[in-house]
């Protein structure tokens, strides 16, 4: 492999934590769908490149789904749920940006020790690719973490998966089928996670997690 | 062989889904357990006619189920062999019962299905050559009997059983993983690894311990004993009898399959180990036994007994055969062998027994039976012939193991090690004190319930069971029959199994002179079941017909005489409590802190005056209870985590996560 083609995919990869960071601090929920569909666009580019660079053209199936459903069909869905909700003008309070992005600088850190630790055997482009993907799942699962809202908490799901998804494509010989069938768990679980918003919201008028919280006549 | 036993043990299984289907027709029961009855036949022929004729090689046979790079390892030696005919003889017999008895049944739908299921786990944890389909199939046997003890599940009492079944059979089973778990360290699951592997002192005691933990936990070793008189009762009698004659035996093949054949050569202090527990377990078991008013749990009180019987066996064998007298240790070994054989025939027939009156009066209390002899007369006499089995009284076939087991215990000054030359004979005290506590027991069961006058209406207007089940009965009564008379035909049969295990055998006993048995040398002793029983039957019908015609043998009907006070009413007579009372006095306030209440009624009051007794289990109290204590205040300081927001669990998860990467990553 030559080393330009190394260094595009490492470029695409790290723009995909980059797109995990940016998610974590923005505020408001139509700016994290958008920076959502920007992170499944990277992930459908880098999914591309590593089908060109690994020869393998059913990879360029999985970068299709991953640009159709996750970059276009899932945004726009979920715009439209919030729209329905009339949530758009919600203000989140993400719990002090600052903190926030130290543990994610954290994190990305923990993940690089831990995955150059356990794959010295591994091809360097599998290597960084799985360093990458792992950044990418436990920001995803910070995001839920520190989310209050439903939808945004559905976006984390999201861009968690999409880090799955990087890995599964880093590592050579990855069968589509194993990929489709990552792809349809993921539809389901979305079709799930929105049912059960508006069943959430029908209920209490606010898919605000507070609200579940407080009818199981609990306190914070 | 092992090909016609395997498929056998498939049609079983797939006679588990049938019944399903079969519990909702008409006859659907006669077909269920006929299809058992012919399944369990073939492998009882199979099995028999490999222990008889040992093959050259060993069948075994791997099927590609269970794990994948390991695959289900199946292998019928003659140790299996013997366990199999013990396991299909019971099924043989419980299925012929069945056919008559299980046409009763309530709700069919709870037990049809899980029958066939049962009898093939049993089976194929004696047939398993590997760890793991021999855990999984110890499982299933324990499940599937669980879903038939809690088969009459209206009963509260019986929901309590199955709780307290389920978490003592999970506890054992997590003893013999473990163990399986320390013996595939080095070797694999398969046994065939496990024995040539060289194992550690200290991995094979560790091994020890928990072996006789885990199996320890099935077969009902004090104290570990606290479910089984609580479930095996509770199952319908059919299947209590396979509780308790069968599956407390394959726990014991669990044990001998581990430390006999698995483990390398013996050390002493394990026997001294088995040595302990064996013999306080016969001892306690039929003390409990004698103090129940209810037959079924005096049947399971008294299968405690007879594992304690079996296990001072194995102890014995393990302690020879651990100093190199392995002569004697291949008599203990038979002795114990025979033993299980033995229990599994009378047990079995007690059982039903005891089925065939509850099916006929619907009581299980002794103290509301009586007088059954009159209306249930072939019930009675396959009954009597299986208390007197049980009570190790000659010429019938208990009498043979236990005085087998004797003659071990009476060479044990030919040890050399001081600790095992002073507490075998103590055991054998025990022993002998319990065999005399299981006759009185059994005189009471016998008494109690069958002679006398009826207590109630229901034992007043009883009648005989149906063809089937006395079919059943009296089969397993001439077994305990024969193998009482021709005990050497049965030695014999079992010399494979005590060669592979302690690498010797008994004396040839076939060819002896007037079917004698002589485990050591004739100097010595020996023993003559046929001679006693053909004596018996002389001198019985010499007194019956010297009585009958010396005397009138017309019939007379008269007032049974009730020490001077003729009172028509059936209470006034012996009960099962007072028969017990002596030895309660003399051993209950200890053993189970009995104490005695009497209230009387103030002088005006026409109340009558009642005597209470109050018995304690203490092994109960002083070791279940405090666990289920701990257990109870950790499960509620726990229990906060099942109220968590859904952002605490998220957290939570995360948390974990991390932690798990910085230990990988450290």
């Amino acid at each position: 492999m030559s080393s330009l083609q190394f260094d595009i995919a490492h470029l695409l990869a790290g723009s995909l934590v980059l797109a995990s960071f940016m998610m974590l601090y923005q505020d408001r929920l139509y700016a994290l769908l958008n920076v959502y569909a920007v992170h499944a666009g990277v992930l459908a580019l880098s999914v591309a490149w590593q089908a060109y660079v690994q020869q393998a053209p059913h990879l360029y199936v999985t970068a299709l789904i991953a640009l159709v459903f996750k970059a276009i069909i899932i945004p726009v869905a979920l715009h439209r749920i919030i729209k329905r909700l009339g949530i758009h003008r919600e203000i989140e309070n993400v719990i002090g940006i600052g903190l926030t992005m130290m543990a994610g600088i954290g994190l990305v850190a923990l993940s690089m020790v831990v995955m150059l630790r356990v794959t010295p055997g591994a091809d360097a482009l599998a290597r960084e690719d799985l360093a990458f993907a792992l950044s990418v799942v436990l920001l995803g699962l910070l995001i839920m973490v520190t989310r209050r809202n439903a939808v945004s908490q559905v976006v984390g799901f999201m861009s968690l998966e999409n880090g799955l998804v990087l890995a599964a494509t880093g590592a050579k010989g990855m069968p589509l089928v194993v990929e489709i069938s990552v792809a349809f768990s993921v539809l389901i679980a979305f079709i799930v996670i929105g049912i059960f918003l508006f069943r959430i919201r029908e209920r209490f008028d606010s898919v605000d997690m507070q609200a579940l919280d407080r009818f199981r006549g609990e306190r914070r | 062989m092992i090909a016609v036993a395997l498929w056998s043990v498939a049609a079983l299984l797939a006679l588990a889904p049938a019944g399903v289907v079969l519990s909702t027709r008409p006859r659907g029961s006669i077909i269920l357990y006929g299809g058992c009855l012919i399944a369990t036949s073939t492998l009882c022929v199979t099995a028999l006619s490999d222990l008889l004729y040992v093959p050259q090689l060993t069948p075994s046979a791997t099927l590609p189920i269970g794990l994948p790079w390991l695959g289900a390892h199946f292998r019928l030696d003659a140790l299996s062999a013997f366990f199999l005919v013990v396991i299909n003889l019971g099924g043989v017999a419980a299925s012929l019962f069945a056919l008559g008895y299980g046409r009763h049944e309530d709700s069919p739908g709870r037990v049809l299905p899980f029958y066939p299921a049962y009898l093939a786990a049993m089976n194929i944890v004696v047939l398993a050559n590997d760890a793991f389909s021999f855990l999984v199939a110890w499982e299933f046997m324990s499940l599937t009997s669980w879903a038939l003890v809690v088969s009459h599940h209206r009963e509260a009492e019986n929901i309590r059983a199955g709780y307290v079944y389920l978490l003592m059979a999970s506890f054992g089973t997590l003893a013999l993983l473990l163990a399986f778990g320390l013996l595939a360290s080095g070797a694999g699951y398969d046994f065939d690894a496990i024995r040539a592997s060289h194992p550690s002192a200290a991995v094979t005691g560790m091994v020890v311990i928990l072996a006789l933990l885990g199996a320890g936990s099935k077969a009902g070793l004090v104290p570990l004993h606290a479910w089984l008189p609580l479930a095996h009762p509770a199952a319908p009698s059919h299947v209590s009898g396979l509780m308790s004659g069968v599956m407390t035996k394959v726990a014991v093949y669990g044990f001998v399959r581990i430390v006999f054949d698995l483990l390398p050569e013996p050390v002493w202090w394990w026997s001294m180990v088995v040595l302990l527990v064996g013999g306080p377990t016969a001892t306690l078991g039929v003390l409990y036994a004698l103090m129940q008013r209810d037959i079924k749990r005096v049947l399971a009180y008294s299968t405690i007994e007879n594992i304690g019987i079996i296990f001072t066996g194995l102890g014995l064998a393990l302690a020879f055969k651990a100093e190199g007298l392995d002569w004697v240790a291949a008599l203990a070994f038979t002795a114990a062998m025979l033993h299980v054989f033995n229990h599994a025939l009378f047990k079995s027939l007690l059982f039903f027994g005891a089925g065939a009156v509850l099916g006929a009066t619907g009581e299980r209390d002794m103290e509301k039976l009586g007088g059954l002899i009159h209306r249930m007369p072939k019930t009675a006499f396959a009954m009597l012939i299986g208390c007197v089995a049980i009570s190790a009284l000659p010429p019938f076939n208990g009498f043979v193991s236990e005085w087998l087991t004797f003659q071990a215990i009476l060479l044990s000054p030919q040890l050399p090690s001081w600790g095992l030359k002073l507490v075998i004979p103590a055991v054998g005290g025990l022993l002998a004190l319990a065999a005399a506590f299981a006759a009185a027991c059994f005189v009471k069961l016998y008494g109690i319930s069958f002679l006398g006058r009826p207590r109630s209406d229901v034992a007043a207007s009883a009648h005989e069971t149906d063809r089937f089940s006395l079919t059943a009965m009296l089969v397993l009564a001439a077994f305990c029959l024969i193998a009482g008379i021709l005990p050497g035909l049965f030695i014999d049969a079992l010399a494979p199994v005590s060669k592979a295990m302690v690498g010797n055998i008994m004396p040839h006993q076939v060819g002896l002179q007037w079917l004698t048995i002589v485990p050591i040398a004739e100097s010595r002793s020996s023993y003559n079941g046929l001679l006693v029983f053909v004596f018996a039957a002389l001198c019985g019908t010499a007194a019956a017909s010297a009585i009958h015609r010396l005397a009138s043998d017309r019939l007379r009907r008269a007032p049974a005489w009730d020490c001077g006070y003729p009172d028509p009413n059936p209470a006034i007579q012996y009960s099962a409590s007072s028969f017990s009372q002596p030895i309660r006095r003399v051993f209950g306030s200890v053993i189970f802190a009995a104490r005695e209440i009497g209230e009387m009624p103030p002088p005006s009051s026409p109340r009558p005056a009642r005597l209470r007794v109050e018995l304690r289990d203490l092994i109960w109290d002083a070791l279940y209870a405090p666990i289920a204590m701990v257990v109870g205040f950790a499960t509620d300081r726990i229990n906060i985590l099942q109220f968590l927001t859904i952002r605490r669990y998220l957290t939570l998860v995360f948390v974990a996560l991390i932690v798990l990467l910085l230990v990988v990553a450290l």
